[in-house]
């Protein structure tokens, strides 16, 4: 998606891949798992330095969870770097049969984005500097936020990266 | 929440992006999927016998037991698949509802029908379907199936049928794309595949959904080679727990299938791994788990 938007790309799998990127993208995927792998060969650590040194990062589902402040339901061994003041809470939503599209509206795009959730985590809380870009409504009748920005650090807990509408990606990468 | 819809082909076939990449493992209880999810595994696949003693114990092999299901579920916080038998739609129901979050409609029991395969957009939960030509993906995508891996001889520990079936795929893809229209309407006749998946094949390059390995992964280096090959991640069954340090080599699949490009790591990972999975000839097996589905 970042190429056909003319971003030249590389995949981060060990500390060396970080060297010249100007953002990194955390994508969706199981973040117990991205985590244990990030923390055996190392780029945890270096992830964390580069990002508390300014790196802009944009993570989607398991990548928020990653670049969150707090895990809740998490594996008591699974690390957060916690460069956004958000809490969040792992695949909340119940099974996969749960997971949903629905519908968003978000500030600074002047129609709705469809936002695929699946397995998805949610943002039970955010601290005072962090922007609130979108919201959906919780079973409960509260508003739950799936888009947030602190800075240069931008989590979402559906998956723009699925589909082809590429609006999230442009304004991430206008902002870097 | 009136737009709340569940069950899109964009959601099911999302979990399926989001393991690429990763290691699936066969599991027969919590301790199991306790040393999978350990290790790094992306998912784990619940089932009561590995296919290695399957094949060994012979009989009609089954969908898990539901409880056993929920032990492993309990267990783990990632992914949890489980079997049904190829047509047996009861079975699939039962999972749904017990909530695993992948069905996979398994060469690997004994079929419940000889004609149909599941009707698979019937159901909220998504599919994985063997293949072993592209043909075959592409019948069980146009029934709904949301990941297709290789059928490689699941139980052998050999590897050989798996590497046939991703060049076989991955070789008439590759065709395909260099195809004009009239060429296109006879892929279509000769794969017994319907002409718009050819078509969208043509015009992507790619399968419209994630292509996975299976069956007869045994090593680190089994695992990379696959990945090298085009595999978008790697399932193993028996690799794992028939082997003699299971907790290890699974850390070990799993490290290799990251890193399936780095032979210094792949060297690194597979020292002093014990002994893997006893493997068997393909040429002397009774029965040929492969030749189930149609």
């Amino acid at each position: 998606m970042l190429t056909g938007l003319g971003v030249a790309t590389r995949q981060v799998r060990q500390p060396g891949d970080l060297v010249g990127l100007d953002a990194v993208v955390i994508p969706g995927g199981e973040s117990s798992t991205m985590s244990l792998l990030a923390e055996r060969s190392g780029l945890l650590d270096s992830l964390a330095d580069r990002l508390g040194a300014g790196l802009p990062a944009f993570g989607t589902c398991a990548g928020a969870i990653l670049l969150g402040r707090e895990i809740l339901d998490g594996r008591p061994d699974q690390r957060c770097l916690g460069v956004i003041d958000i809490a969040v809470r792992r695949n909340a939503y119940g099974r996969q049969v749960d997971s949903f599209e629905e519908p968003l509206t978000v500030v600074g795009l002047d129609s709705p984005l469809v936002g695929a959730f699946i397995r998805a985590p949610v943002i039970e809380s955010v601290g005072p500097t962090v922007e609130v870009l979108s919201e959906i409504d919780a079973i409960d009748g509260a508003r739950q936020p799936v888009l947030c920005r602190e800075r240069t650090i931008t989590v979402c807990t559906f998956h723009p990266e699925l589909g082809d509408d590429t609006r999230l990606h442009e304004m991430f990468i206008e902002s870097i | 929440m009136s737009d709340h819809e569940t069950g899109t082909v964009r959601v099911k076939r999302g979990l399926a992006e989001m393991l690429k990449g990763g290691v699936i493992m066969d599991v027969v209880n919590a301790e199991q999927a306790r040393i999978a999810e350990d290790a790094g595994a992306c998912a784990v696949m619940a089932l009561e016998r590995v296919p290695s003693d399957i094949r060994r114990d012979g009989g009609v092999a089954r969908a898990s037991d539901p409880e056993m299901i929920d032990g492993i579920k309990a267990a783990v916080t990632i992914p949890v698949m489980a079997k049904a038998r190829i047509g047996h739609f009861v079975e699939a129901q039962m999972l749904q509802a017990l909530g695993v979050d992948y069905v996979d409609e398994s060469e690997v029991l004994t079929p419940a029908d000889e004609t149909h395969h599941i009707d698979k957009w019937a159901f909220t939960v998504p599919f994985v379907c063997g293949a072993t030509n592209l043909g075959e993906a592409l019948r069980r995508i146009s029934e709904g199936a949301c990941m297709i891996r290789s059928k490689g001889e699941a139980g052998t520990g050999n590897i050989v049928e798996a590497v046939r079936h991703l060049r076989s795929i991955l070789g008439d893809i590759r065709k395909i794309t260099q195809a004009d229209p009239a060429e296109q309407f006879e892929w279509a006749k000769r794969l017994q595949a319907p002409l718009g998946l050819v078509q969208e094949i043509h015009d992507t390059g790619a399968l419209p959904v994630p292509l996975f390995c299976a069956g007869g992964v045994a090593t680190p280096a089994d695992a990379a080679l696959v990945m090298q090959l085009g595999a978008e991640a790697v399932f193993v069954g028996s690799g794992i727990f028939k082997s003699e340090h299971p907790a290890v080599m699974a850390k070990a699949v799993v490290e290799a299938t990251t890193h399936f490009n780095d032979p210094d790591i792949l060297v690194k990972v597979s020292r002093g791994l014990g002994r893997s999975m006893p493997g068997l000839e393909i040429g002397t097996l009774e029965t040929r788990l492969a030749d189930r589905g149609w």
